[in-house]
């Protein structure tokens, strides 16, 4: 099992290293930071010569990115394009996202397990139709749709909701945007739970358990649900860095203060900290969720455990 | 059409105590897309304390469905069974609520499968599968059903039990595999086994060592076991009496010893024809012709009739009932009497 974790560590390294370079490469050496920094106005020579000279940037990319790299892991991610230091930010806008995330998450594995079981239980009756109907109509819409329809009809309309999320995002105001980021992933995870639970209830080992004289209950919780799940934890897991770097579209929504903010703002500002600094910790996350999915998987699957 | 004869069912041995379980008429059917594949059709059959009835039959003759409708375990639907009692130590158990079929299962009655490997939870330990049936139908702890577990690995003959109760499937043998199914079956110590196919995954040399250990293990608990399976050989040793299944039906029902001597219907003397001898080494092996009839469209009469050598009119029109062909022998075959004395 050590060894198995070291074997993973190590091939992250390279992943991160290349996700890394390839944003740096896109936002440092395609536009010209000097330039946003001063608009409309055609800097003057010398100034943004030395400016260029501060930023590191009169130096070849791959040293320009060592550089950086190396700024970046004694904690020096640079300044926002308001001045203010980008970990500043980071400190903000990640509780923020992570709330959301969590929110999301919660309603994805619930919801999606749920109906996932409920239309793999009922094979090809009208619960299992109208799983899959709804399904593929979330799939099918996109999350600004949704977004704004549940917005206007649940916040407005109805106002069962706030339409926009408060200062310091409570968590009963991030459940609205939690159900609209949850949205298309959910749909995923109640496919995938149907189609696996549906397998798996046709499994030798099924009809064992219930030759034994086990409870449905146990039948259904003990043996049919705890394999059908591996798929689907592996989707999870790597979902949690998918929803929290998807947050770009619920985040401007509604008004969340998130990093999906942040990076929306650094992109629109061409602020190049920003935008790297904060799409390096969200691929650190992406991997340790990753890591993290390994490792469940080897504790759900004792196959996998000793091979 | 049905009809129960007494020779057909009570062994010479046990024939005044009332039966541990008797299958009266049996009909399973399925309902597919293509229509109704009836599965079972009248099948009686009862096996006393103690005794070891072998069901004989190809795939598709209804042998292992008959198992799974005793059992309460077939998929209904699409199975059905639209006739028939299924009487266990007196009481019908096609008439019992579902909650009172499953406190049999297992406890009284308990079933070993074919296949060990997928037959078991491959991400629970063995340890959990069997410790699993005293904590749900004892309630025993977790710690005492372990215990337990243990104990009846070592009863099994599993080598170093206390070691490989935490072990997954997987990490065991075929052999040991099946073992451990055995096991599970015997936990409650049950009045009844069906063993569907037990050995048919194993190695012949396995085989022995599983059936012996599966036979032996019966005489000591003094249980009914119902032995499925298409392996002439393996039933010899260990069966009292045989039935021989074709088409969802019994065609043939006799004490062991005397089927090998003299079959009383064709089929199974098409069967006993076709196990490869030493002394007729060389020589090309008896094959039955043709193919085992589609259970959508049973031929009418007898339904072996299309692939009998014996076939006559009377036999494409009339289905034979289950003659009584001797002490407790029977024969559903128009012809018994020529079949038996040729």
């Amino acid at each position: 099992m050590g060894r198995y974790v070291i074997r993973r560590l190590l091939q992250m390294v390279p992943v991160f290293i290349g996700t890394t370079f390839l944003i740096f490469v896109m936002v440092y050496a395609l536009g010209d930071p000097v330039a946003a920094m001063f608009g409309d106005r055609a800097p003057d020579p010398a100034t943004a010569a030395q400016i260029r000279h501060d930023l590191y940037l009169d130096h070849p990319l791959p040293l320009q990115y060592v550089h950086y790299m190396g700024q970046i892991f004694t904690g020096h991610f640079g300044k926002s394009a308001t001045g203010q230091p980008v970990t500043e930010l980071m400190g903000t806008a990640f509780p923020v996202t992570l709330r959301l995330t969590l929110v999301a998450f919660a309603i994805e594995a619930v919801v999606g397990i749920g109906l996932g079981l409920l239309a793999g239980l009922r094979r090809g009756r009208f619960a299992d139709s109208s799983v899959l109907a709804f399904t593929l109509l979330v799939v099918a819409i996109p999350t600004f749709v949704t977004g704004y329809l549940l917005q206007y009809f649940v916040g407005l309309k109805w106002g069962l909701a706030n339409p926009a999320v408060a200062e310091g995002a409570p968590i009963g105001d991030l459940i609205l945007p939690g159900i609209v980021l949850a949205g298309v992933s959910l749909a995923y995870v109640a496919r995938l739970t149907r189609t696996s639970v549906a397998e798996n209830s046709r499994a030798d080992y099924l009809r064992t358990a219930v030759a034994k004289g086990l409870p449905r209950r146990r039948v259904v919780t003990v043996h049919l649900l705890r394999n059908s799940l591996i798929p689907v934890v592996t989707f999870l897991g790597t979902d949690i860095g998918g929803l929290m770097a998807g947050a770009v579209v619920t985040e401007r929504i509604f008004n969340i203060h998130g990093v999906g903010y942040q990076l929306y703002q650094g992109i629109l500002r061409q602020n190049p900290p920003t935008v790297v600094g904060f799409v390096t910790i969200l691929v650190l996350i992406f991997l340790a969720a990753n890591l993290l999915v390994d490792l469940l998987y080897a504790v759900l699957d004792p196959r996998i455990r000793y091979a | 059409m049905t009809v129960i004869s007494e020779g057909a069912t009570a062994a010479p041995q046990a024939a005044q105590t009332a039966p541990l379980l008797e299958v009266r008429d049996l009909h399973v059917e399925f309902h597919t897309r293509d229509g109704v594949a009836k599965a079972v059709n009248g099948v009686n059959y009862s096996v006393q304390a103690g005794e070891t009835l072998a069901v004989l039959g190809e795939s598709g003759s209804g042998k292992s469905v008959t198992a799974q409708a005793i059992m309460g375990i077939l998929d209904m639907p699409p199975g059905r069974i639209p006739q028939g009692q299924i009487l266990f130590q007196g009481q019908d158990m096609l008439a019992m609520s579902g909650e009172q079929r499953r406190k049999i299962r297992g406890r009284k009655i308990a079933m070993i499968f074919q296949d060990a490997l997928s037959s078991l939870n491959p991400v629970l330990s063995v340890g959990y599968q069997l410790g699993e049936m005293f904590r749900v139908h004892q309630g025993l702890s977790r710690k005492a059903a372990k215990a337990k577990a243990i104990e009846l690995m070592d009863r099994v003959r599993i080598p170093a039990a206390a070691e490989r109760v935490n072990d997954y499937p997987h990490q065991f043998s075929g052999g040991m595999r099946q073992r451990i199914m055995i096991a599970m079956a015997l936990a409650l110590e049950p009045d009844l086994i069906i063993a569907d196919e037990p050995t048919t995954a194993l190695d012949v040399t396995v085989q022995a060592q599983v059936m012996d250990l599966l036979a032996e293990l019966q005489r000591e608990y003094n249980m009914g076991l119902i032995l499925i399976t298409h392996d002439l050989g393996v039933v010899a040793d260990v069966a009292d009496k045989i039935a021989v299944m074709y088409a969802g039906r019994i065609v043939e029902t006799a004490p062991v010893h005397q089927i090998y001597a003299a079959p009383a219907h064709p089929y199974t003397k098409g069967l006993l024809q076709s196990i490869p001898r030493l002394d007729r080494k060389g020589q090309e092996l008896y094959a039955i012709k043709g193919l085992p009839p589609n259970l959508l469209h049973i031929p009418s009469g007898c339904a072996f009739n299309p692939r009998c050598p014996m076939a006559q009119d009377i036999c494409r029109t009339e289905v034979p009932v289950l003659h009584t062909a001797g002490p407790g022998r029977g024969s559903a075959c128009h012809f018994w009497k020529e079949t038996l004395g040729e």
